[in-house]
C-alpha cells in the first residue's frame, strides 16, 4: 500500500505493509536516521517524533495510522544551520553523553515548551520521564530543558 | 606532570576479555591519504615521515599526528567514543601540547585500516594510557616547530614562543602548515622529532583542565551524528537473525523456502539462520516465516532462583591461567583469626545487563575477499580478529570502523553482530545492516557476572587484624582490600556460569566492593565504632581518607542526616583503576521499598582534564549504580529471560534520580586516571549500609529490597 507523510514540511511517500512502523519508514525509506530505535515497545522514547505537533513513539506507530499527516523529526526542527533554542541549550548544558537518546529528548522538550513555555521542575520531569538515558545524564538533560525554558521566556519578554 | 603511571594498578579483570593483539595491517591507504592530503606524519615515538600525497607508499602504522600543508591537524587513536568523552579529551590533550585552539584539531577514532591499535576502550585506560601518548606526540611536534623556526630565522629556540599554532618572534610567525611545507627539514628515514619533549605542566594548562564542549555536540543535537545503526551504503539490505527459543537449544531443522517466497535472501550456515531484505520489516517477517517451521532440540537450563548455591556448586577450584582460581595470601590469616574476635557473612549479586540504548549494530560490505564492517564495539582490533577467524580472512582483508556508538558500559567487547552482518552480506552479495532488537540485546549479549562472597575477618579493638575474602565468580577487579590489614587471604573462584558473561562498568569491583564495604559496616558495628571512624582507623592511604572525609563533610556525617520514620544514612568507599570514590547516602525504607533521599559522592582521579565531563561521568556512573543496587536483576527460567525488556527490567529514569551532590577533588600533582567506572563501586554498599541504619536489617544481596534479610 502507498502512504503519504508530510515529513519535515516535504511530501514523502512509501509503498509498504500497513503495519510497518513509522520509525522504520523514516530511517530506511526517507534516510532520516536522527530518530533512533531503542526498544520497540515505547519504553525508552528514543524514537520520539512529532505527529501533527504532538510527541509520539514512532516505533509503536504503524505507518498506516499517519497517512496524510504531518511528521516532524529531529532533522526538521532547525532551519538551515541555526540551532533551535532547545538544541542550543542541550549543547550549552552538555546534555549528551553518547547522544543516542538526545534526539528523542529534544523533540519531547520542544513539544513541552511549545505547550508550556515556563514549566516547573515537576512538569519537566512529567514530560521527560518516559525517556531513558542509559548513560544516566538526567541532571544535565533537566538543566538543558530548564535553560531552554528560561531563554524562551527572555525572548518572549 | 609526573611520568610513570602505575601500570600495576591496571591488571585486567579476569572477566575482561583479552586485549587485542597489536596487528599491523598492510592495507591500501589511499582513502586515508586523500582525506588528509600532503603534510607531515609524526608517530608516537616521534618519528617523522613526509606524506606527499596519494602516492605515499608507506606510512607508519603508529602515526599519531598528521600536520597538513593546508594547516589541518589530525590526531589518530584506535580508541572509540561511546559517550565517555574520549574524543573531546584527546582533542584537548592535542590542542594543549600543540598550542592551538581546539577547533583546529580533528580526532580520528577507531578505524583498523588507519588508526593505531590502542587496545580495547576499556578498563578506564584512555585517560592514563592514550592521553599521555597523544600529548607526547604533540609535544614533539611543537618542539620540532620551534627547532625548524629557529633554524629558519637563525635564532636560538629559547628566543621563540609558541602560541595559536605558530612559533612566534616579534611579528614573525612559523606555523604548523609552514612546518609541513618546510623543505629545509631533513627527512632522512628515521629522522625524529625531539624525543622526550617536555609535556606542559598542569599548572600552565589552558585547554586541559577546562570544560571543553563535546566536539560532536552539534551533530548530536541536530540528528546528523551517525551511529553504527545509522550507516547506509549503496544497495544496502537490512538483516534479521533466527534466535533459538531458549538457551542451549540446538537447531535440528529449518526450511528457508518460506523466507525466499517472501522475496528475502535467506541463508543457513551451521546453526546460523538469517535473512536480508529491502527493509528490516521484511527481513523480520522472513525470519518469522522460517521460525514457524523450525525444529529445535531444547536442553535443560537452570533458573535464577537459587543462583548463589548453583554458582558455588559450579566453582572451579583447580586449573590455572585466567580461567582458573586465584589465591593470594600475606601474613598468617588463620593464626590471626584464631587470636581475634571474628565475624563472617555471605553476600550475593545477580546478573545485570548493560542495556546500552543503542543495541548491537553493524553494517558489513564485501568487495571480493575484502570485508569492511562498521560496528559499535569497544574492541575494534579484537573484532577484526574475530572476523578474520570467522571467514578465514587475512589481516589485510578486514577493516573495522567504529562510528561513535550509543553506549557501551563494558557490554560491547564482542563482535557477534559484525560476524552476523558479514555472513548475511556474503549471502546477499550486497551490504547488509543488522541491528539487534532490544529483546536480542537483553538475551544474547553478555551479562555482568552474578557472584557470591564469603567474608571473614578478625578484630582487635578497632583494628582489623585478619581478612579472609572468598569471591565466587565476580571477576578479580577490586578484589584486594584497600584497607591496611596485616593478614590477608583473597580467593577468587570462577564458576561455570549458566549465562554468558563479560565486562561491565567496574566489572568485578562492583560485587567485590559491595561485599567488602557492607562487611566493613558490620565490623564497625562489632567494634562499636561509627562506620566512618572505623574506616579511617583501618586505612593508611591519604587519598582514600580524603574522599571519605570530603563526602562526609558535604553530607554532614553523621549529624546532618535526618533520622526516624524509617530513615538512615550509610557510607562506603573504594579504590579502583587509579581513582577513589566515597559515597554517603540517606535512605527511607517504607512499605518494602528503598527510597534514596540524598546522595553525596566524592571522587578523586588525579589531575582533572575536563571538569564538566568528569562530573557527567561520575554522576552517570553513580545513577547507573543506583539501578544495579535497587532494581536491576536478570531473572531466568527454562532457558529464557523472565524480564528481558525495558518494561520488565527497570533501569534508572528521570524520577529515580535523588537529590545528589558530586564533589570532585582535583590533584594537579598526580597523573590523571579514568573516571567512567570507579564511581559505581561504592553505590550499592552505601545504600545497603543506609538501609541497615534505617531498619536494623542487613541486606546482603542485590538488588536491595525493603525487607530485612
Amino acid at each position: 500500500m502507498r502512504f503519504k507523510v508530510l515529513t519535515n514540511g516535504a511530501e514523502r511517500s512509501t509503498e509498504c505493509a500497513p503495519d510497518r512502523s513509522l520509525l522504520d519508514v523514516l530511517r530506511e525509506d526517507f534516510g532520516l536516521t536522527g530518530t533512533k530505535y531503542g526498544c520497540g515497545e515505547g519504553q525508552c522514547r528514543a524514537c520520539t517524533v512529532l505527529i501533527d505537533g504532538r510527541p509520539a513513539a514512532s516505533c509503536l506507530t504503524p505507518i498506516s495510522s499517519v497517512d496524510g499527516m504531518s511528521v516532524t523529526t529531529i532533522e526538521g526542527l532547525s532551519a538551515a544551520s541555526r540551532l533551535t533554542v532547545v538544541q542550543q541549550a542541550f549543547v550549552d548544558a552538555d546534555a549528551a553523553q553518547c547522544g543516542y537518546c538526545t534526539a528523542g529528548m529534544i523533540v519531547e522538550a520542544t513539544a513541552l515548551l511549545q505547550a508550556n513555555p515556563s514549566p516547573n521542575r515537576g512538569e519537566v520531569l512529567d514530560a521527560m520521564d518516559g525517556h531513558l538515558c542509559r548513560c544516566c545524564g538526567y541532571r544535565a538533560i533537566v538543566a538543558a530543558v530548564e535553560l531552554a525554558a528560561r531563554r524562551t521566556e527572555q525572548d518572549d519578554a | 606532570m609526573p611520568e610513570g603511571f602505575r601500570e600495576d594498578l591496571f591488571e585486567p579483570d579476569r572477566k575482561e576479555l583479552a586485549e587485542a593483539p597489536a596487528y599491523r595491517f598492510d592495507l591500501d591507504r589511499r582513502g586515508w591519504m586523500s582525506a588528509v592530503g600532503a603534510g607531515l606524519l609524526i608517530t608516537a615515538a616521534g618519528k617523522i615521515t613526509p606524506s606527499p600525497g596519494a602516492e605515499a607508499a608507506t606510512i607508519p602504522r603508529s602515526t599519531r599526528l598528521h600536520l597538513g600543508e593546508d594547516g589541518s591537524i589530525v590526531v589518530l587513536t584506535g580508541k572509540v567514543e561511546v559517550g565517555q568523552g574520549s574524543r573531546t579529551e584527546i582533542l584537548q590533550a592535542a590542542a594543549e601540547e600543540l598550542r592551538v585552539v581546539p577547533s583546529r584539531v580533528r580526532v580520528m577514532l577507531a578505524d583498523t585500516a588507519v588508526t593505531p591499535d590502542d587496545g580495547s576502550t576499556a578498563g578506564s585506560r584512555t585517560t592514563p594510557s592514550t592521553v599521555p601518548v597523544v600529548r607526547r606526540a604533540c609535544a614533539a611536534a611543537r618542539e620540532l616547530l620551534v627547532r625548524e623556526a629557529a633554524a629558519a630565522w637563525d635564532l636560538a629556540s629559547s628566543e621563540l614562543r609558541v602560541e595559536d599554532g605558530g612559533a612566534v618572534r616579534g611579528r614573525q610567525r612559523f606555523t604548523y602548515a609552514d612546518l609541513a611545507r618546510s623543505t629545509a627539514l631533513n627527512l632522512a628515514d628515521g629522522d625524529s622529532a625531539p624525543r622526550r619533549a617536555a609535556l606542559t605542566d598542569s599548572a600552565r594548562w589552558t585547554v586541559l583542565g577546562t570544560s571543553a564542549v563535546k566536539a560532536e555536540a552539534r551533530q548530536i543535537v541536530t540528528g546528523a551524528h551517525r551511529y553504527p545503526s545509522d550507516i547506509a551504503r549503496p544497495g544496502m539490505l537490512y538483516g534479521a537473525v533466527l534466535r533459538p527459543p531458549s538457551y542451549g537449544a540446538r537447531l535440528e531443522e529449518a526450511d528457508l523456502a518460506p523466507a525466499k517466497t517472501l522475496g528475502a535472501v535467506a541463508v543457513r550456515d551451521g546453526e546460523f539462520v538469517g535473512c536480508a531484505a529491502k527493509t528490516s520489516h521484511e527481513a523480520r517477517a522472513a525470519v518469522a516465516a522460517v521460525s514457524e517451521a523450525a525444529r529445535w532440540r531444547t536442553a535443560p537450563h537452570p533458573s535464577s532462583e537459587g543462583l548463589g548455591a548453583l554458582l558455588k556448586r559450579r566453582a572451579r577450584t583447580s586449573g590455572g591461567g585466567r580461567r582458573g582460581p586465584r589465591l593470594r595470601e600475606s601474613g598468617d590469616v588463620d593464626a590471626a583469626l584464631a587470636d581475634a574476635k571474628t565475624l563472617e557473612a555471605s553476600y550475593e549479586i545477580p546478573y545485570v545487563q548493560h542495556a546500552p540504548l543503542e543495541p548491537r549494530a553493524a553494517v558489513a560490505e564485501w568487495e571480493g575477499r575484502r570485508l569492511t564492517v562498521w560496528t559499535g564495539t569497544q574492541r575494534p582490533f579484537g573484532v577484526a580478529e574475530q572476523l578474520q577467524e570467522a571467514f578465514g580472512l587475512g589481516a589485510a582483508e578486514t577493516r573495522v570502523i567504529v562510528p561513535d556508538t550509543g553506549g557501551g558500559f563494558g557490554g560491547k567487547h564482542t563482535g557477534e553482530v559484525a560476524i552476523e552482518a558479514a555472513r548475511l552480506a556474503k549471502a546477499a552479495r550486497k551490504p547488509v545492516s543488522l541491528r539487534w532488537t532490544r529483546e536480542e540485546e537483553f538475551a544474547w549479549a553478555y551479562f555482568r557476572p552474578a557472584a557470591v562472597f564469603d567474608v571473614r575477618a578478625g578484630l582487635k579493638g578497632s583494628r582489623i587484624v585478619a581478612w579472609d575474602f572468598t569471591a565466587y565468580n565476580p571477576g578479580t577487579a577490586g578484589i584486594e582490600t584497600p584497607y591496611d590489614v596485616e593478614n590477608v587471604r583473597t580467593r577468587y573462584l570462577p564458576c561455570d556460569s549458566p549465562l554468558r558473561e563479560g565486562s561491565y562498568r567496574g566489572i568485578g569491583a562492583t560485587g567485590n566492593n559491595f561485599a567488602r564495604e557492607s562487611f566493613l559496616d558490620e565490623l564497625a558495628g562489632v567494634a562499636g565504632l561509627d562506620p566512618l571512624a572505623f574506616r579511617l582507623a583501618n586505612q593508611d592511604d591519604d587519598r582514600l581518607a580524603a574522599v571519605l572525609q570530603a563526602a562526609a563533610k558535604s553530607f554532614g556525617w553523621p549529624d546532618g542526616t535526618s533520622r526516624g520514620e524509617g530513615r538512615g544514612a550509610g557510607i562506603a568507599a573504594g579504590f579502583e583503576k587509579g581513582s577513589y570514590i566515597a559515597i554517603c547516602a540517606q535512605v527511607r525504607v517504607a512499605n518494602g521499598t528503598v527510597e534514596v533521599e540524598r546522595l553525596v559522592s566524592a571522587f578523586e582521579c588525579g589531575a582533572i582534564l575536563n571538569p564538566r565531563n568528569l562530573q557527567a561521568q561520575v554522576e552517570g556512573c553513580v545513577i547507573q549504580g543506583l539501578g544495579a543496587a535497587l532494581s536491576e536483576e536478570i531473572r531466568f527460567a527454562g532457558g529464557r529471560l523472565l524480564n528481558g525488556s525495558f518494561s520488565r527490567y527497570r533501569v534508572p529514569r528521570f524520577r529515580d534520580v535523588p537529590p545528589m551532590e558530586t564533589v570532585l577533588l582535583d590533584r594537579p600533582d598526580l597523573p590523571s586516571a579514568g573516571a567512567g567506572e570507579t564511581p559505581i563501586i561504592a553505590v550499592a554498599p552505601a545504600l545497603a549500609n543506609a538501609v541497615f541504619a534505617a531498619t536494623g536489617g542487613r541486606m546482603r544481596s542485590l538488588p536491595l529490597r525493603g525487607a530485612a534479610g
